[in-house]
């Protein structure tokens, strides 16, 4: 393919089509599927007494769903400012990972690291699987211009939702109303439960669905911190038991 | 130090961009310049992601059991009933995450229907 050839002359018009081919890919049954969650988010937002500024912002500058989720939920459970950040941050640190592997399938010798860092805001679940799955076809040189298009329009696309439907949410019927609130609760139940690796994945959402209402009534403020910690240990002890016994993970 | 522990109207933005955006965009930007030099399969990162799921699971265990506005009035029996079944559709239907929204929204709604739910 003779777009493949690094050093062949760039015009604007290529980095134009590429943008727009990583727009228009992000167009996809994960992306709807994730606008769905964000319909959910913006209902919980506002019933947390996030103002519309301050849902749209929090969209924007954290991006990453269960983080926000996180973040409400230390909101609504009265969490002061550092115990919030650590709770979110814990639940933020397998960004990592996927930054890591993402990155050396965009990189070319000439890519300025700032590129890399910014577009590494747009990296979440949604995201990061689609450009794992597109990328192999996208010439090297092209591949951040096209995560560009791809992850930006994702992260505008999703702050508009929350806008519109956050507006929405104080008119709706209180049945609907109710089945608004429900949605981000069965998203993750379910796409949680799907993203587990290995059976210490599967535990660990067992254990903290459990130990957070648990945690609610006896340690409020603590509650998603201690859940978190007691639940992912005893989730991971529970999966280096069965691995040392040989049972399949 | 709580979400709305002043008045002004900048410390909601700065609770978000220190509980929020710092703490998630610090794993990002570590991750690029970390480049190529972690696995992803290391018994640390199976300890790390048991770690973020079980607090992600916490926030939705109080998401059904204790839920705000409109969803607290709806019976608990009937939210626990709606997110069984939404699951086990998930996992009977190809783990399609479609049909597990689907099918709980529908018994929800049809629950509430059925007992003549006004949101009070």
């Amino acid at each position: 393919m003779a777009e493949d050839f690094p050093n062949s002359p760039r015009k604007a018009s290529d980095y134009r089509r590429w943008f727009l081919k990583g727009v228009v890919a992000s167009a996809s049954i994960p992306a709807l599927i994730l606008m769905s969650a964000f319909v959910g988010f913006a209902g919980l937002a506002r019933e947390a007494g996030i103002t519309l500024p301050q849902a749209v912002f929090m969209t924007g500058m954290v991006w990453a769903l269960p983080a926000k989720v996180v973040l409400i939920g230390a909101i609504i459970s009265g969490s002061s400012l550092p115990a919030a950040a650590f709770a979110v941050a814990l639940s933020s640190v397998r960004l990592t990972p996927m930054v890591v592997s993402l990155v050396p399938e965009m990189k070319t010798e000439r890519t300025r690291p700032w590129v890399l860092y910014l577009l590494s805001h747009f990296v979440a679940v949604t995201s990061w699987v689609l450009a794992m799955e597109h990328l192999r076809t996208v010439p090297r040189d092209m591949r951040t211009v096209y995560y560009g298009g791809l992850g930006g329009t994702l992260v505008v696309t999703n702050m508009i939702v929350v806008t519109v439907m956050y507006a929405v949410a104080g008119s709706l019927p209180p049945v609907l109303s109710a089945a608004l609130l429900m949605l981000t609760p069965i998203y993750f139940l379910t796409s949680l439960w799907g993203s587990a690796r290995e059976s210490a994945g599967h535990f660990a959402m067992i254990f903290g669905l459990v130990l957070g209402p648990l945690f609610h009534v006896v340690l409020p403020g603590f509650d998603l911190l201690a859940a978190g910690v007691i639940g992912g240990a005893a989730a991971y002890l529970v999966h280096r038991m069965r691995k040392g016994r040989g049972a399949a993970t | 130090m709580t979400f709305d522990a002043f008045d002004a109207w900048w410390w909601p933005y700065l609770f978000i961009l220190v509980g929020g955006w710092l703490a998630t965009d610090a794993w990002r930007f570590l991750g690029v310049y970390l480049g190529g030099r972690l696995r992803d399969d290391t018994d640390a990162l199976v300890l790390v992601r048991a770690l973020a799921t079980a607090l992600v699971a916490a926030v939705i265990g109080n998401l059904i059991v204790f839920p705000s506005g409109a969803l607290a009035a709806a019976p608990l029996a009937l939210r626990l009933l709606a997110a069984a079944a939404g699951f086990g559709a998930y996992l009977l239907v190809r783990k399609s995450v479609v049909v597990g929204i689907l099918t709980a929204e529908a018994v929800l709604i049809a629950g509430l229907y059925a007992i003549g739910f006004n949101g009070g």
